[in-house]
């Protein structure tokens, strides 16, 4: 199996929110999603995928209801929440102004 | 506003908890559903797809655990930890009333000794600022902290820039007229700013006025607490009402705060104004009166004493016929009443923490035994999805659960054990101990006991947990894993079964040499035969029988009516102290004939009755006892004892016939008729110093001590002894009636040794039973660990022999290493605590070999059993079942 990075600490959350803001989503689609969007590069464990969907609700960034998929089998969707939006917007220009910094950083070097 | 909402979300699942699970259940379901599906479309094999989806999923136990803690309160899982340990030690009973019957007996006697040394030594004096309180002594070698003279006093007072205040007290016994007749009162005389020194003030009535305490004054008295309550009932019109004492009127202007105590004082009832000077306190060779002091701010006791020092040097110069050699001491005044028992309270203090430190050990060893076989346990625990904060925290549950237990039982325990050494303390002691009164639970105790229980929690959690370090917890599911994990465990046992063999060996050890010592000083030459000895004590009242002929014709009354008891053989009397009573009441003498450059020999003094001698059974090493007739009238003659002989004159001179006189004031010469054997009047631990024996006839006291030879109990004389001085008269005061064998076992010093041997003895006796389960324990558990190992060489053709012997041998090498680890302990703690030993050295051979004896043989029988059992197994049970 080839090597694949890990995920930046705290951009999980961030990853999540981001995929919901287009369609509400089950657990796996989810996992799903990020894989594809990422070509591959990017899996995400459901061992951590679970504990952080379970903290976003804690939070109330997102909702869950359950609902029928295509295929007709019942599957809890996550939908993104507006404190949820406002959130993600938070988490996204933080994360950008960090990754300016380090390409500033590796590009000076 | 967030953590509220927050709170409220796990509220909401709190109570939907059953619906979360399944929720969560169903959701990894669905998930493992479509990875299998897609793995499937992908190509895998129906079965493969199944695994591979679920190995991919990980742990669901883990995960869903995970997601519990998330949403759940702390105080959940807390509760289910403690159910859980509550459940574990419940299973395991014999585990869990050994550990925690342990930690109850090591607090109960560390809290209990605690409070004491709390009492004593922590807890300021109830006085105004106490720190800056100092005793302030004359001083000579033979009495470095002496009492005062009245004249020596007011130069002090006059001269002194260090002190805000110095002030004076003496005990003083009051004959107090009651209509039942005369009582001994106890009773304190002070100078008239002594409370204000202090810091008190009366809860009722006055203090004393400035000037009120001399012999001009109107002769006044405050009443303590006790005595307000006892004798007039607590009524408010006490005040200005009269009290006779010593047959003189005095008027009551006062009553003392209820708490206020002074242990100097005893329990004294009335305190009276000095009247100061009385006979005694017009000579500045007379000293009686103690003095306490308060510092000037910033002044040091160092600074203090300088001044004093330099003041004595100026008396010494302007009055050598009485100063001569007489310096300074000061002292704070928390040393001056607790000084001496502070050293026995601190080697208590030690015993109880070792026995303390002892348990903890042994409940430290059991629960690795415990943690050792839950190995599998908690690997399974670890497998299931436990996190490993999770499993930390199982064992800090089952730590505080055992430590809280136990602490609550010691808690209890101790409170009932310092009601039980407090009765056990002689009433005498306790007068002397006043500080001992408010002993109990307070913050102190109570954060000392907060403070051990908090240690041992964390003892008992880390070591557990840190054994079973998580790493290796794969290693603990394969079976029969019994490698290096169990070598290393009994290497750590082992150094913990010798850790405790050796602390039992120090308690044992110390407990050896009290026991001696006390023994020792049970048994020192005391010069006379104190059983079959009653004494009492007998003050009349001046006015009736103070003239010298009234002294002498009441004594002779007093010893032929007491002589008419049954069961009497011979009464003698003494006036200023018989036997124990202690080594003052001294008087100046020199040797006439010999160069004399003013030199005090500061002796103790004793005025005895002809008899006085035989009734004690002291022995006449030459010359002759006193005869009845010799009184002022005759020439004057005196008795001394061996020591005194032994310091004024050489080995070939006989001490008989020389002539002795009385100094700074020359009085006729007093010639030496008789050299009795040192008699042990002062503290059994103090050699007996040069004692002067004088005819009572020829210093004749209505105040005297009896002491009466019988054959019969002693005990049982005392009633009828009492009765017959009071038909003589009622208004003749008796007190302090005993056995002479009382006075001597309630003597401070006597008590003191056998209340510390006694403690500490009982203490060792626990420490080696439980060094003695700790090894049983620990060979025990290793010989349970070997089994297979011992099977195998019974197999092989080992004799039984062999392996009782390889057992034993094992055992018998921790024990000695116990031992010799303790022993070099041993003697280091002996040295530190030579100041409480009497007639022991710290490296007393017998009881540093017969302790070793005591631990091996102890040794033996505890690994004997479990050493039985590994020679006795069956090789064919034991191989097959591995």
């Amino acid at each position: 199996m080839p090597n694949k990075p890990d995920l930046l600490p705290g951009t999980l959350d961030m990853l999540i929110l981001r995929t919901l803001k287009r369609a509400p989503q089950h657990g796996y689609g989810i996992a799903l999603s990020i894989k594809h969007l990422s070509d591959n590069v990017l899996t995400v464990e459901e061992g951590s995928l679970y504990p952080a969907l379970q903290r976003l609700l804690l939070r109330g960034w997102v909702k869950a209801e359950w609902k029928k998929t295509e295929t007709n089998r019942r599957a809890r969707f996550y939908t993104l929440t507006p404190a949820g939006r406002k959130q993600l917007g938070a988490e996204l220009s933080q994360f950008e102004q960090m990754i300016a910094a380090i390409s500033r950083v590796l590009q000076d070097a | 506003m967030d953590s509220l909402l927050l709170f409220f979300r796990k509220l909401a699942i709190l109570f939907h908890r059953e619906k979360f699970s399944s929720e969560m259940e169903e959701e990894m379901a669905f998930h493992r559903e479509q990875q299998e599906k897609a793995l499937l479309s992908d190509g895998a094999a129906p079965d493969s797809a199944h695994y591979a989806a679920k190995r991919q999923f990980g742990n669901t136990t883990q995960l869903k655990e995970q997601a519990h803690e998330l949403v759940s309160f702390h105080f959940e899982t807390v509760l289910q930890d403690f159910r859980f340990a509550i459940r574990q030690l419940r299973k395991n009973p014999g585990f869990t009333f050994t550990a925690i019957g342990m930690l109850a007996l090591g607090m109960c006697a560390s809290i209990a000794i605690f409070a004491f040394v709390d009492a004593a030594l922590i807890k300021p004096l109830p006085y105004r600022d106490p720190s800056r309180l100092v005793g302030v002594f004359e001083s000579i070698p033979e009495c470095p902290q002496c009492p005062l003279s009245y004249p020596d006093y007011l130069d002090w007072k006059r001269l002194n820039t260090v002190f805000t205040s110095l002030d004076l007290y003496q005990r003083n016994g009051f004959l107090l007229s009651t209509p039942e007749g005369a009582q001994l009162a106890r009773g304190l005389r002070v100078s008239d700013g002594f409370l204000r020194t202090l810091g008190i003030t009366p809860l009722l009535g006055r203090d004393f006025y400035p000037g009120e305490d001399l012999a001009s004054a109107q002769a006044t008295v405050l009443l303590s607490y006790a005595a307000w309550q006892q004798r007039y009932g607590g009524k408010d019109d006490v005040l200005g009402q009269t009290v006779i004492l010593d047959g003189a009127p005095y008027t009551i202007i006062g009553v003392l705060p209820r708490e206020f105590q002074f242990a100097p004082a005893r329990s004294a009832e009335f305190w009276a104004a000095l009247h100061a000077p009385n006979s005694c306190e017009v000579r500045r060779s007379c000293h009686g009166l103690m003095a306490v002091a308060r510092l000037k701010d910033g002044v040091s006791i160092q600074t203090a004493l300088a001044d004093t020092k330099s003041i004595a040097a100026q008396l010494e110069i302007q009055y050598p016929d009485s100063n001569r050699g007489q310096g300074a001491a000061v002292a704070t005044l928390a040393d001056v009443i607790v000084g001496d028992i502070r050293p026995i309270l601190l080697v208590l203090l030690g015993g109880a923490g070792l026995l303390l430190l002892i348990a903890c050990v042994n409940v430290t060893s059991l629960l690795l035994v415990r943690s050792e076989g839950r190995r599998r346990e908690i690997a399974v625990r670890g497998a299931l999805g436990a996190s490993s904060a999770r499993l930390v925290r199982q064992f800090a549950t089952e730590g505080f659960l055992l430590v809280g237990i136990g602490s609550a039982l010691g808690i209890v325990l101790a409170g009932w054990l310092m009601r039980l050494l407090t009765r056990l303390i002689p009433t005498d002691m306790t007068a002397n101990m006043s500080y001992l009164q408010d002993l109990g639970f307070n913050l102190r105790v109570g954060a000392f006991a907060f403070t051990i229980a908090i240690l041992c929690m964390a003892l008992f959690s880390v070591v557990p947990t840190w054994r079973l370090s998580l790493a290796s917890l794969r290693g603990g599911l394969t079976e029969g894993s019994r490698g290096s994990s169990v070598n290393s465990w009994s290497r750590l046992g082992s150094n913990l079964v010798v850790m405790e063999i050796a602390i039992a060996m120090v308690l044992l050890v110390g407990a050896g040499l009290l026991g001696k010592s006390l023994y020792r000083l049970l048994h020192v030459n005391l010069g006379f035969q104190p059983d079959h000895l009653a004494t009492l004590e007998v003050d009349a009242p001046d006015d009736v029988y103070g003239k010298d002929e009234s002294s002498i014709a009441l004594e002779r009354r007093v010893i032929s009516e007491i002589e008419k008891l049954p069961g009497v053989q011979s009464v003698g009397v003494s006036h200023l102290g018989i036997p124990m009573d202690g080594n003052g009441n001294t008087t100046w003498f020199r040797v006439i004939g010999r160069p004399w450059h003013g030199e005090h020999n500061d002796t103790p003094q004793r005025d005895v009755s002809p008899t006085y001698f035989t009734a004690l059974h002291a022995k006449l090493v030459r010359g002759r006892y006193f005869n009845e007739n010799e009184d002022a009238s005759k020439p004057s003659v005196a008795i001394v004892n061996q020591a005194l002989v032994r310091k004024h004159f050489s080995n070939d001179e006989d001490a008989i016939g020389k002539q002795l006189s009385f100094v700074p004031v020359a009085t006729k010469p007093i010639e030496i008729v008789g050299v009795v054997e040192d008699i042990k009047e002062g503290p059994l631990d103090i050699a007996t110093p040069p004692v002067l024996y004088f005819p009572l006839n020829q210093n004749p006291s209505d105040s005297f001590a009896v002491v009466v030879r019988t054959s019969q109990s002693e005990a049982s004389v005392l009633p009828a002894m009492v009765a017959a001085i009071h038909r003589i008269d009622r208004n003749i005061a008796v007190h302090d009636e005993m056995t002479m064998t009382e006075k001597i076992n309630n003597s401070q010093t006597a008590y003191l040794h056998h209340s510390s041997a006694w403690l500490v003895g009982g203490f060792a006796a626990m420490a080696l039973l439980l060094s003695a389960i700790g090894l049983y324990g620990v060979v025990a558990y290793s010989v349970s660990q070997r089994t297979r190992e011992l099977g195998i060489r019974l197999a092989l053709g080992a004799q039984p022999r062999a392996v009782y012997q390889l057992v034993m041998k094992e055992a018998g090498w921790l024990a000695a290493a116990g031992i010799a680890i303790g022993l070099a302990c041993a003697i280091a703690v002996a040295t530190l605590m030579r100041g409480v030993l009497f007639g022991v050295r710290s490296w007393d051979l017998s009881t540093l070999a017969a302790v070793a004896l005591v631990l091996g043989a102890s040794a033996l029988v505890a690994s004997y059993v479990p050493a039985r059992r590994a020679a006795s197994l069956d090789p064919v049970e034991v191989l097959r079942s591995e």
